[in-house]
């Protein structure tokens, strides 16, 4: 133990560049590794991972390990996990923090299973505790109605994904020095035993839920594929996304893609609509970060109440309609 | 085709937040009392994804959970909609393990019930949203293992599995036997109905201890614990909320239009 030194972040690459996450994981790293007065390392992993390198020490990397290989061009799960885990048993980091994103999910716990390290996921605070100097993890547990702090005191590496948005990204200067290392360790084929046959891409109308400033979202009382189309209506005339909790998308009523909450998507826009969801601390979670949360619900007594900012009481059929041609009188430029 | 599903009791997560308390001290949850601990979610769809196997190329489903208390009536639940046999693996010892003592427990378990082409778990449990039992009981039984699958096909002795990703997904292609964790992208579970009730009503559900399983004491020691947790609170959050109002609701909606037009 006393031989693991270091803070390693497992990049992601997406669309040839260095991932949001990343950059957020480079600079909460960065943290880590000044107070324990350690290096920041970062392994990067692809086909071609042309220039990323410079990026990553601009970022904040000491040291870029970088894995290219025609078997990482596109997530691998079994290439990925056999790389990252042969470099960590070399460089030994006694932190090592990935992504909570589609990646992270699946290679940590691989990953954790094979060095039997301490992971804790989908974390949203990381902090080094100063009298024992052990990583110290915040998690949201049980949908988000209660925190855990969570560490290793014996297993290394110490590991945590983060989740998304949640530290600001790293700053870049460009001025930065550091070290690119190529990983020379070729791939076992005969570890490659999960074959990748496709990957298909689900387009989602309009704006990316992620991205969007004002979402709409619908709930069990919307009732009906039909009842669903005032959501996406007043989504639209809004410029916004549609977003949904469970049990709309468990229904068929919108595409699973668009659900919010603890099992689907974080989303942080500037106007978050709630309608005719009760607000289950699981749905909750996803949508906390918003500017302005609007609640509609016949209920008073409505979960979703207690974190909105403003909130009508009645039948959304009666609201929507309202709501929407109202809209469309303000907004005049918008379609 | 032989599918051992590895399912979990847990408080139910729909309760209102309101109801939810914790002992911060014992860093524990303290259920709330008359609400009934349920099967958590994405177990239920494992266990909907096994049946949908079974339907199409029969074969036996069994069903393992871990716990205190009455876990016999998720086992039951699993038997209902359509799983053939189960285990209840209980033990003083295997309270408050980690996922790697988890893992150990349930792999010591399938080990004994040997003679299987596919685990499946739960992408995560409800409770504590860890995410890693799968991929640990994965490697403890030398299998591979595929994550958030939202459709699982056996064809020609292999695993055809749909992975679910943030703006698609992704078809793989996995031995047998493979341990597959399973998302709520799948679909709804089938509601237990008629005969199978009845079937599992009846069911004897062994108990199977650690010395049945042979686990060994050291690998149950939480001294050895990967993660420790040491601390748990629930976070306080309260809003004003301002309501917005009018003669009708109609009227209260365009009030709230002129407000949210300022904000943006």
């Amino acid at each position: 133990m006393a031989n693991h030194k270091g803070v390693l972040v497992c990049g992601e690459i997406a669309d040839g560049k260095l991932a949001p996450i990343t950059i957020e994981l480079l600079g909460v790293g960065r943290k880590l590794a000044d107070e324990l007065t350690e290096e920041l390392c970062i392994l990067l992993m692809g086909g071609k991972t042309g220039g990323l390198d410079k990026e990553a020490i601009a970022y904040g990397a000491d040291q870029v390990y970088v894995a290219e290989d025609s078997l990482l061009d596109g997530y691998n799960s079994d290439a990925y996990t056999q790389v990252t885990a042969n470099l960590c048993q070399e460089v030994l980091p006694s932190i090592m923090l990935l992504g909570h994103t589609d990646v992270g999910c699946d290679l940590a716990p691989r990953l954790n299973a094979r060095l039997g390290g301490g992971l804790a996921m989908d974390c949203m605070g990381l902090s080094i505790d100063p009298a024992t100097k052990v990583l110290v993890s915040t998690r949201p547990i049980f949908g988000g109605n209660a925190y855990a702090t969570v560490l290793s005191k014996l297993a290394r590496p110490q590991m945590a994904t983060l989740r998304q948005k949640t530290v600001p990204p790293a700053e870049r200067n460009d001025a930065r020095q550091g070290q690119v290392i190529p990983v020379e360790n070729k791939i076992d084929p005969s570890g490659l035993k999960v074959k990748v046959i496709d990957r298909i891409k689900e387009e989602v109308e309009g704006v990316k839920l992620e991205d969007a400033e004002v979402v709409v979202a619908g709930g069990r009382g919307i009732g009906s594929a039909q009842n669903f189309e005032m959501i996406r209506e007043l989504a639209r005339v809004l410029g916004g996304s549609v977003g949904a909790t469970r049990p709309p998308c468990d229904e068929g009523w919108t595409p699973v893609m668009v659900q919010i909450g603890q099992s689907g998507k974080v989303v942080s826009p500037k106007l978050y609509i709630a309608v005719a969801l009760s607000g289950a601390m699981s749905h909750i979670v996803g949508c906390l970060g918003s500017k302005v949360i609007v609640a509609i619900n016949k209920d008073p007594e409505a979960n979703i109440f207690s974190v909105a900012h403003l909130g009508i009481v009645a039948d959304f059929k009666e609201v929507l309609p309202a709501l929407t041609s109202k809209f469309k009188e303000l907004l005049p430029t918008q379609k | 085709m032989h599918t051992i599903v590895c399912i979990k009791q847990v408080l139910d997560p729909e309760i209102p937040p309101a109801k939810f308390k914790i002992d911060p001290e014992g860093k524990k949850v303290i259920p709330p009392p008359g609400v009934p601990p349920v099967i958590s979610v994405f177990d239920e769809r494992a266990v909907e994804a096994a049946c949908r196997l079974k339907d199409k190329h029969k074969g036996k489903i069994t069903v393992i959970s871990m716990g205190p208390g009455k876990v016999a009536d998720v086992i039951k639940h699993a038997i209902a909609m359509g799983a053939d046999d189960g285990f209840v693996l209980q033990d003083p010892a295997f309270e408050n393990l980690d996922s790697f003592g988890t893992a150990y427990v349930l792999g010591k378990a399938i080990q004994k019930i040997g003679g299987y082409d596919l685990v499946l778990c739960g992408r995560y449990s409800a409770d504590w949203n860890n995410g890693q039992v799968g991929s640990i009981l994965a490697e403890i039984l030398g299998i591979s293992v595929v994550t958030s699958a939202c459709d699982i096909e056996a064809v020609d002795k292999k695993l055809r599995v749909k992975r679910i990703l943030k703006d698609g997904y992704e078809v793989l292609e996995a031995p047998m036997p493979s341990l597959i964790t399973v998302s709520g992208e799948i679909g709804l579970p089938r509601l237990p109905a008629g005969m199978r009730l009845m079937i599992a009503s009846k069911k004897q559900i062994p108990v199977w201890k650690a010395q049945d399983i042979g686990a060994e004491p050291s690998a149950l020691d939480k001294a050895n614990a990967h993660l420790e947790v040491t601390g748990l609170s629930v976070p306080a959050r309260k809003t004003e909320c301002e309501f917005v109002t009018g003669n009708t609701p109609g009227e209260a909606a365009d009030n709230l239009a002129l407000k949210l037009v300022k904000l943006m």
